[in-house]
């Protein structure tokens, strides 16, 4: 076990106008780990998450990652420029809609080379090599190479957002409801996909998800949330088996059985 | 032997706030004491808290008070209360558990659930699965089902993949809830015969055993728990 | 071509006002200190539709002086309708020489086209331009554009040129081909041929670049490298005919495919009609010895 938490959040607070969206929110994700961000919309899960990537400023606390290139540094205040490029270097970020995540009038390997040519690469062949080899990671036919995303059905399209992102190998991806809006069978193969990336590749992940059988899937450790707060948090099989809060307990009882 | 876990003054009770915060004691002061090579069977009636007791000694249920010991690595580490990740890598190396239902990962055949624990500690993947296959061989489940996933097996058969995948590595602590329940006679021995075989490698075991013959065949001695409420106060894990 | 008339007094000199001069002065120096930076001026109304060359009337207007000699080149040629309309509108306004010899200019104003006689020291050629970012159909929004370039985020234009090899087996785009000024900003060099840009790279001239609706003026000081964006294994080559010019017989120059009569005819000719001249001429010269 290594001694230096990944990522850092103290006291991450956002309002918008008098209405809180999240309030003093804390905890260390830790190298390897998964954290789902559970509980109903308007829970502030999303607004957290967007704090916790750099897209939205809180009005209070702080967000503090241990990026590989240059140590810990403090989120917020970094210049544009230098989160930019952690957000698209050692960080990805899955949209729930894959449209927002994806280029849609350019091929797939253009989608999935882009953070490549980002950084530098250009060498078209190679470019295309390792494109092509992230397709078959995320079982798209090699052939739908040069197609674009809008030809894709909505579970292929979010397999090839998964791809973008992963392309630069990065160590903190943030996940937004990945699997929202899909057919469960659809939704099986993706979780199933992501849970096998995020072990072999050793990421760690901050997932917003309402679905507690994703969370109980993907990730080790939950955080409850309502009106804004954590209202409870630990291991995941602790929070669902043994729910603490009263909140909590309303949840998981409200899961249909199968 | 020193003991690998120790227990003491463990108690748990479970609030149910959808009932006016019912609160429901199940465990008071639970104390308990266990070296490598013995394999305590928990005994009682239905319903005074052996399951309960097993959950937390895994983490998979939180405690009210008490301490939870365990001899992990070099190090005698706390359990409850632990940090998550804590409590994650003391499963990952040191802590196995077979519970009576096996929980199906969509798509994933059985013989990669199986091997999943092993190649999690470093084992290579084709040696995990040979493991895999070996154990799954052993428990009886045939080799045309090893490359399915389990959703579609019965119950016995889940059960099964369960204990090899529980077994695959060498926990020194085994944690075990009705490993025989839904089984065969036939299946039921080779789980016995496997659980034996670690409990005289070294391994310490915990245990809910129905069928009073694997109790017997397995346990080493016995551990009674009572509920908490009868009769009122009385102190439950007394000792054999 | 004794082009010099006398400058209407009706106007101020060089059309535009004194102050709106200076303003679009400061535009042009601030683009010249920033190579390849869009410096956003403020913009007149002129006498002309937008898209018929008014970014680049008004940087000339901006920067011409009577002992200037004023080139317009539209498309290569000197007599094309806009051509001759904006260089009577400076001999007019601005009390200037005209001519249609690159070499003797001292300002050319072209549009989608770099003339083919090297420029020297001293010259300058201002460009007009219809849409000035070049990253303006990859990403609609200006704000994001500004940040793109603030930032130097050029993956997205790579992209482009990936996606154009995986369409056509190569980078299909053979005009307004973008660029990378000073290795610092990517830059779209108007909608010249890309057989022109190896011309901008380290020119002794100074490229001025306006674009009228816009609004945005930019630069490239002499003998700034500009380098055509390129992957490794597909890299910027320019186009190349197997005909020659039917005038000329020039096979060095950027060459108009034309088509003659009704059965089809092809003929190539010269864009650079000053250059196809020049040659010609020298070839009757020749042959008269």
């Amino acid at each position: 076990m290594t001694d230096t938490p990944l990522l850092l959040v103290r006291d991450v607070t956002k309002r918008f106008g008098g209405r809180i969206a999240c309030c003093d929110v804390s905890f260390d994700l830790w190298p390897g780990e998964v954290l789902g961000i559970v509980g109903e919309s308007g829970s502030g899960k999303t607004t957290l998450l967007n704090c916790l990537a750099g897209r939205m400023t809180p009005d209070g606390g702080s967000v503090a990652y241990d990026s590989a290139s240059s140590g810990l540094v403090d989120v917020h205040p970094l210049s544009e420029a230098r989160r930019r490029l952690l957000t698209r270097t050692e960080w990805g970020f899955v949209n729930q809609d894959a449209r927002e995540g994806l280029r849609m009038g350019v091929s797939a390997g253009a989608n999935i080379g882009e953070r490549l040519m980002a950084i530098g690469a250009r060498h078209y062949g190679e470019i295309r090599q390792t494109a092509t080899d992230w397709l078959g990671r995320v079982e798209i036919e090699l052939d739908r190479l040069d197609d674009r995303p809008t030809a894709f059905s909505g579970g292929m399209r979010q397999r090839l957002q998964i791809a973008r992102n992963l392309v630069s190998q990065p160590r903190l991806v943030f996940m937004d409801e990945p699997t929202g809006g899909l057919d469960v069978s659809v939704q099986a193969r993706i979780l199933d996909l992501l849970r096998g990336l995020v072990a072999n590749l050793n990421l760690s992940a901050v997932l917003v998800t309402h679905d507690l059988g994703v969370a109980r899937l993907l990730t080790h450790r939950l955080m409850v949330m309502q009106g804004g707060r954590v209202v409870e948090a630990g291991l995941t099989d602790q929070v669902l088996d043994d729910p603490q809060h009263a909140y909590t307990q309303m949840l998981v009882a409200s899961i249909l059985p199968v | 032997m020193s003991p690998v876990l120790r227990v003491s003054g463990l108690t748990k009770s479970f609030i149910v706030h959808a009932q006016g915060d019912l609160a429901l004691p199940v465990l008071r002061d639970v104390a308990l004491a266990i070296s490598p090579g013995e394999c305590v069977a928990l005994v009682g009636p239905s319903g005074a808290g052996k399951s309960t007791l097993l959950r937390c000694l895994y983490g998979n249920y939180r405690v009210d008070s008490g301490s939870i010991q365990i001899h992990h690595g070099s190090a005698r580490v706390e359990l409850a209360g632990a940090e998550p990740r804590v409590t994650l890598d003391i499963r990952r190396r040191t802590l196995g558990f077979v519970s009576q239902f096996l929980r199906v990962i969509p798509r994933v055949p059985a013989v990669d659930i199986v091997a999943e624990p092993a190649i999690r500690l470093g084992a290579a993947e084709a040696e995990a699965r040979r493991r895999a296959e070996f154990l799954l061989g052993m428990l009886g489940i045939p080799p045309r089902l090893w490359s399915l996933p389990p959703a579609t097996f019965s119950g016995g058969e889940q059960q099964r993949v369960n204990i090899a995948r529980s077994l695959i590595v060498d926990y020194p602590i085994l944690l075990l809830d009705e490993p025989t329940a839904s089984l065969d006679a036939a299946n039921c021995n080779g789980v016995v015969e496997l659980i034996r075989q670690r409990r005289d490698a070294g391994a310490a075991i915990v245990g809910i055993f129905h069928d009073t013959a694997v109790r017997d065949a397995v346990s080493t001695r016995i551990l009674d728990v009572v509920p908490p409420r009868f009769p009122p106060g009385a102190p439950v894990g007394v000792q054999p | 071509m004794p082009d010099v008339s006398i400058q209407d007094e009706a106007y101020n000199y060089a059309y535009l006002d004194e102050q709106t001069k200076r303003m679009i002065r400061r535009a042009i120096l601030k683009a010249v200190a920033v190579p390849g930076y869009q410096v956003p001026f403020g913009g007149r109304e002129m006498p002309l539709p937008y898209g018929w060359g008014t970014g680049g009337i008004q940087v000339t207007a901006a920067i011409i002086g009577r002992d200037d000699t004023l080139k317009v080149i539209d498309q290569g040629a000197d007599d094309t309708t806009n051509a001759v309309s904006i260089r009577r509108f400076f001999a007019k306004v601005a009390d200037v020489a005209t001519t249609t010899r690159t070499e003797d200019a001292t300002i050319i104003q072209t549009r989608h086209r770099v003339p083919e006689t090297p420029l020297s020291e001293g010259q300058i050629l201002v460009f007009q331009v219809p849409i000035p970012e070049p990253l303006r159909m990859l990403e609609p929004r200006e704000t994001e554009t500004r940040t793109l370039h603030a930032l130097s985020e050029y993956g997205v234009m790579q992209v482009s040129l990936y996606e154009s090899i995986a369409r056509h087996g190569r980078i299909a785009k053979t005009y307004n081909y973008p660029v990378l000024v000073n290795g610092r900003y990517i830059m779209s060099p108007s909608p010249i041929p890309k057989f022109d840009n190896p011309k901008l790279d380290r020119n002794p001239a100074l490229q001025l670049y306006g674009a009228g609706r816009e609004k945005r003026i930019y630069a490239v000081p002499p003998y700034t490298p500009v380098k055509s964006l390129d992957f490794d294994d597909h890299p910027f080559e320019i186009e190349t005919w197997k005909e020659s010019c039917s005038l000329c017989g020039s096979s060095e120059s950027f060459l108009d495919e034309m088509i003659v009569d009704d059965s089809g005819k092809r003929l190539f000719l010269c864009s650079d009609t000053d250059w196809c001249q020049d040659r010609q001429e020298k070839q009757r010269v020749d042959a008269a010895k």
